[in-house]
């Protein structure tokens, strides 16, 4: 019965996720169409929902390309590692309360955040594998970047999944779901923007996509992939993303509860939908912030998002012991400081003649 | 052929000497770096099956994480020092490292 | 053979041969990529001994910080095509290795030790909270004089790296 369960739930895992990134390339791409005022696919299938698998069958059909002056073993061995955690992240996510079948892989492993937080910074070593692996300059500044952009907002990020454990008092992530009578976003908004921002940067999404940056360096550090290589790691960037997206939806959007308790009880469905609600978020961030230069990329990190994550571990872990159990008039105080500490820190960011001083 | 704590034990020995004589043995700081690291773990993995082995005492674990926190630390500076001498020299080659040597 | 023990060979061969590359291979970035592969096998041992918050700690420390720092060093010296020479004192540093090894696996085969916990632990993430923080017997001072040499550590690197006006 074990075995089952963990063959049933590799199973599952291995086969939702990438049905699921279909859809949100799908989603991604008409999205952004709309947001930019022109149609996006829409010749494959009704609506273009066909355009994945013709892209799907495009790439596995490329001939597949290793740069000869290269390293052909890291080269090779690369994608994998990005790719592998990207899925290893969906291992703890809780689907479901209880009801026997549906409940996620390891939805009680009582360092469940802690994992994620670890297993994530895996893929930056694949990072690196793919650009030393394609001796290509703009890969290994690419390469570079990444690792600047990555320990510097691992760190806020930290920080914010830091304030939800201390308020939920576990780190398992059904334990951080069942802590949540009202969801923490409300508890702890502050905590819930440095968590979204820093996360939207460790997935090298449009304002804070550097390492990808078209205009600048081709497409970075899977400049030389093509064929399938180049579709695994399409594929863990969009797994990841998801994989963010349902780390959101757990530990501050409350997981599988229904909001309010009404509405059918079926966690799945809940865990979907918020799922698809952050995934929409970073799809408008997208599709309307320019891209940041790199000295105010990492000025935003260390001067807004660090300082303001610590605050926020300050206020969390004082009104844990001043109120223990946190009472849910906390949001009030919280959003009101939320508030004034974001206006604040902003003032310290000038924008003068289009030129944002850091 | 059970595990216990004699078999983890001889593990972190032939760890720590591989770290050791690598450390040793390498001219490239870089590397010498890592065998340095390696004899942490090696010192870690002891830990902790003393932890495993020795009625669950917790001490055991706490040590491991000042190691760790010492060996990030570590790995900081000596990088940084790493750095600043391949800046000066153009080379991390440690046999050349030997401007205080007359 | 239960299951602890086929993980245990499987890390441990794991272990060894990377760390073996670490030391053998001339190829600079693959040996800071199987010193990567072993501290996968450290923090794999660390569950099996039943300490999976080391475990993740392990990974989040050694793979995410130190070993993704080593290979930004190894990318940023331009020494990699000088591939990783031994020097002269290779043949005397085998020879104490050796004799090292020799020496304590002598002591610890000859040791009676007394194995007092049969039964895998719970997990003990909890426990090791308590300890760390314990007011009376804990380890508040230690934790305090790390963080400072954290601080201390950062503040050297940037004065040592940065750029001098």
């Amino acid at each position: 019965m074990d075995w089952l369960h963990w063959l049933f739930y590799v199973g599952v895992i291995l086969g939702a996720v990438p049905v699921m990134v279909m859809a949100f390339i799908w989603l991604e791409r008409r999205g952004l169409g709309r947001l930019q005022l022109r149609p996006g696919p829409n010749r494959a299938g009704p609506f273009g929902i066909l355009q994945p698998v013709a892209d799907a069958i495009k790439v596995l059909t490329k001939e597949d390309i290793v740069p000869v002056a290269g390293d052909h073993w890291v080269h090779f061995v690369a994608p994998l590692v990005v790719f592998a955690p990207a899925m290893l992240v969906f291992t703890v996510i809780p689907f479901q309360e209880d009801g026997g079948l549906v409940r996620g892989l390891v939805p009680d492993l009582n360092i469940g955040i802690l994992y994620i937080v670890a297993v994530s910074s895996i893929s930056t070593i694949g990072v690196f594998m793919a650009a030393w692996g394609s001796n290509n300059k703009y890969s290994l500044i690419s390469a570079f970047r990444s690792m600047a952009q990555v320990v510097s907002y691992e760190i806020p990020l930290a920080l914010a999944i830091l304030g939800v454990v201390l308020a939920a008092g576990t780190m398992s992530l059904t334990g951080i779901v069942q802590a949540q009578a009202v969801p923490f976003i409300v508890m702890q908004p502050l905590g819930f923007i440095i968590f979204f921002i820093a996360a939207t940067a460790e997935l090298n999404r449009t304002p804070f996509d550097l390492m990808e940056a078209e205009s600048e360096m081709v497409a970075g550090y899977h400049i030389e992939y093509s064929g399938m290589k180049f579709a695994l790691f399409y594929l863990a960037e969009y797994a990841y993303t998801v994989g963010i997206s349902a780390i959101a939806a757990t530990l501050f959007l409350g997981g599988w509860k229904a909001p309010w308790g009404v509405g059918p009880q079926v966690g799945v469905l809940w865990l979907v939908v918020k799922i698809l609600l952050v995934f929409m978020v970073i799809l408008w961030i997208r599709g309307t912030f320019p891209r940041v230069r790199v000295d105010q990329l990492m000025g935003f990190a260390w001067k807004f998002l660090f300082p303001l994550s610590l605050i926020n571990i300050f206020i969390i872990a004082a009104e844990s012991l001043a109120w223990p159990g946190l009472p849910w008039w906390l949001l009030f105080p919280n959003t009101a400081i939320a508030l004034v500490l974001v206006v604040v820190w902003s003032g310290l960011f000038r924008l003068g003649g289009g030129r944002v001083q850091v | 052929m059970s595990v216990g704590l004699e078999q983890y034990l001889l593990l972190s020995a032939v760890l720590f000497t591989i770290g050791l004589v690598g450390a040793l043995s390498k001219r490239n700081a870089i590397i010498v770096l890592m065998c340095i690291e390696i004899m942490l773990n090696a010192v870690n993995l002891t830990l902790v099956a003393f932890y495993r082995y020795g009625g669950l005492d917790i001490t055991g674990m706490v040590f491991a994480l000042f190691v760790m926190l010492v060996a990030a630390a570590e790995v900081a500076l000596g990088l940084a020092i790493v750095f600043s001498l391949y800046r000066s020299r153009e080379t991390v080659d440690l046999a050349e490292m030997d401007m205080m040597k007359w | 053979m239960d299951l602890q023990a086929v993980a245990f060979y499987v890390l441990a061969a794991m272990l060894v041969v990377s760390a073996l590359a670490v030391v053998l291979i001339p190829n600079v970035f693959r040996a800071g990529l199987f010193l990567v592969l072993a501290f996968f096998a450290v923090a794999g041992l660390f569950i099996t001994l039943g300490a999976d918050f080391l475990g993740a700690v392990q990974i989040l420390v050694y793979v995410g910080a130190i070993g993704v720092l080593l290979l930004l060093a190894i990318m940023l010296t331009r020494d990699v095509h000088h591939g990783s020479p031994g020097n002269r004192l290779w043949l005397p540093a085998s020879v104490l290795g050796a004799l090292l090894l020799g020496a304590v696996s002598w002591s610890l085969l000859n040791t009676t030790w007394a194995d007092k916990a049969a039964e895998m632990p719970v997990p003990a993430t909890a426990a090791l909270g308590a300890s760390v923080f314990d007011l009376q017997n804990g380890f508040i001072l230690p934790l305090e004089i790390g963080a400072l040499a954290l601080l201390a550590v950062v503040i050297g690197a940037i004065v040592l790296v940065g750029e001098k006006k």
